[in-house]
């Protein structure tokens, strides 16, 4: 027994060090981010001499961040809710559909899953500014750019856990007069929370995460996210690191909190969203 | 069996407009940009027809090449380091150890976090932190600015990679390892095996299908990586690190060079295409059939 607490001791210390590796380039980012510019370049490791708060509201001010953030948000939700409904009724479609178009469907979307963006991307620059077909580059659009991109995974999601609600219900549903959308909104949908979560959250992490999509789409400052507005700090040349480093701060820090409010829910959507 | 009337109301209520909206987001556009590869399109205009060229085009391009060469090297280390580091993990935030929440969190941090904010974290490091850091505790690996040579910017763009995608492969395989029966490791414990032979002959064959997803979702991330070598390496020093992604971008959009760029980009999708079955097939031979 001595012997098994001597090795668990040594892999808590290994595990330990790695942790603290980890976690090393965020404990930098925070040292730095109350720094001043001339204290970041010649003592970047050293404990801050003058905590220089004011890093931070300069931060806000220089990304807009109230708008980016807001930004960010609303395009979040506005896609990971149209991705739920749109998923959730072609998977019931395709589950429930035993037609061999249906079973083509799916294969097809299946597919899709190995398109890189970068295949599409170019012939997208047609569809917005003055020269192309003038599409808004804003919310509502990049929202219907998400659904298109996310329907494929979510249905997939969605298709695996319908086929096995069993289709009595359906039937059940049906003979006491119900018509199909009103049985699933009131007899299928309700039992999908759990894929639903799992939907939410791993098309919330792409989205909010995403930068490729909203560079080529978002054109207007305005309009931008927080991951195109962190590079506000970056120009030809970074002359003020602390400033950066207070930007990546408040950059990171709305999913942090969103990790540890839903940190279950995330783990447990990650692992069932890995089926294939 | 429902009658021709019915599936045709169920695919109009349920179907028509997910499929219309995937229709028109992915397919028309793929197929669009197939159709530009065999133009001479310039982002707007199509003024002829020019058969195979831009593919001999490309096949003849250095950068092209050099990039996708590149890339092969970075999947190739990326799809190794995430998958041994994220196994390793797993590994040891499911031993009996204390704070083992705190742990898991550690690790999977960074993932949350987007590419581009996380290339910007290690610019810095690079750039700043790790040079003061070499000097005051005289180890000299990182006394250089790594993003500004090749072959220690590339490491970077590995490392970093690692740091990233590691804690969400760790999920993966915690969740495969948690789902063996235990009635096997009894088993095998009977039969006086080490902890090492229980891990190679028992848990890893068992937990086959979490290694399949988790190679498969490794190779297609680094295949598509694009935010991290933007805001790490920007491609520099002299575009010598730049990924495939990087490559389509810039030559579409920097230089204009449309057709060529979507000509490379269809390229990228096959390789992907090509990799992505070959993975598959090759890993669903070691599965075990239960």
């Amino acid at each position: 027994m001595k012997r098994a607490r001597r090795i668990n001791i040594f892999f808590f210390i290994f595990a330990s060090v790695l942790a603290v590796l980890y976690a090393f380039p965020f404990v930098m980012v925070l040292l730095n981010s109350v720094k001043d510019k001339r204290e970041v370049r010649n003592e970047p490791l050293a404990w801050p001499t003058e905590w220089r708060w004011d890093n931070f509201a300069e931060a806000i001010d220089r990304m807009d961040y109230w708008q980016a953030l807001g930004n960010s948000l609303i395009i979040t939700v506005l896609s990971v809710g149209a991705i739920i409904i749109t998923s959730s009724m072609l998977a019931y479609y395709l589950a429930r559909s035993k037609t061999k178009f249906s079973s083509v469907t799916f294969l097809v979307l299946v597919a899709s899953m190995i398109v890189p963006f970068q295949a599409l991307m170019i012939p997208f620059v047609g569809l917005f500014g003055d020269r192309g077909l003038g599409l808004p580059g804003n919310q509502f659009t990049i929202a219907f750019f998400y659904v298109g991109f996310g329907v494929a995974l979510s249905t997939f999601l969605y298709h695996g856990f319908i086929t096995n609600i069993p289709y009595e219900l359906d039937e059940a549903a049906g003979i006491d007069g119900a018509s199909p959308l009103r049985t699933f909104r009131s007899i299928i949908f309700p039992m999908l929370g759990p894929v639903t979560a799992t939907v939410a959250i791993i098309n919330a992490l792409w989205i909010w995460n995403d930068f490729l999509l909203p560079s080529v789409v978002l054109l207007d400052n305005e309009q931008k996210t927080i991951p195109l507005r962190t590079f506000v700090f970056y120009g030809n040349y970074t002359s003020d690191y602390g400033l950066a480093m207070a930007g990546l701060v408040i950059s990171i820090l709305p999913i942090v909190i969103f990790y540890f409010v839903m940190q279950r829910q995330i783990i447990a959507g990650i692992s069932a969203g890995a089926v294939k | 069996m429902r009658t021709r009337r019915q599936e045709i109301q169920r695919f109009a209520v349920f179907a028509l407009l997910p499929l219309s909206i995937f229709i028109l987001v992915l397919v028309v556009p793929f197929g669009r940009g197939v159709y530009f590869t065999f133009t001479d399109w310039n982002g707007f205009d199509i003024t002829k027809f020019v058969g195979f060229d831009n593919y001999i085009a490309a096949f003849q391009n250095d950068d092209f090449w050099q990039s996708m060469g590149l890339t092969l090297a970075y999947v190739a280390a990326s799809l190794v380091l995430v998958n041994v580091v994220g196994f390793v993990l797993a590994l040891l935030v499911t031993m009996p150890l204390r704070g083992v929440n705190g742990l898991r969190t550690a690790f999977f941090l960074p993932n949350l976090i987007g590419g581009v904010i996380l290339g910007l974290i290690w610019q810095f490091l690079f750039g700043q932190a790790f040079p003061v850091l070499a000097e005051a505790t005289g180890i000299p690996v990182f006394e250089e600015n790594w993003l500004l040579d090749t072959t220690t910017a590339f490491w970077a763009m590995v490392i970093v990679t690692v740091w990233q995608m590691s804690g969400y492969m760790m999920i993966i395989y915690i969740t495969a390892l948690m789902s063996i029966e235990q009635e096997a490791l009894e088993a095998s414990l009977i039969d006086g095996t080490n902890a090492v032979q229980r891990l190679f002959l028992i848990k890893m064959p068992l937990m086959a299908q979490a290694f399949t997803i988790s190679l498969f979702l490794t190779m297609r991330n680094a295949f598509m990586a694009y935010d991290l070598n933007l805001s790490l390496t920007g491609g520099n020093p002299y575009g010598t690190t730049e990924l495939i992604s990087l490559q389509v971008f810039r030559e579409a959009f920097s230089f204009g060079n449309f057709a060529s760029g979507q000509t490379q980009a269809v390229l990228m999708f096959v390789v992907i295409a090509i990799a992505a079955l070959a993975q598959v097939a090759i890993s669903k031979r070691y599965e075990v059939q239960r």
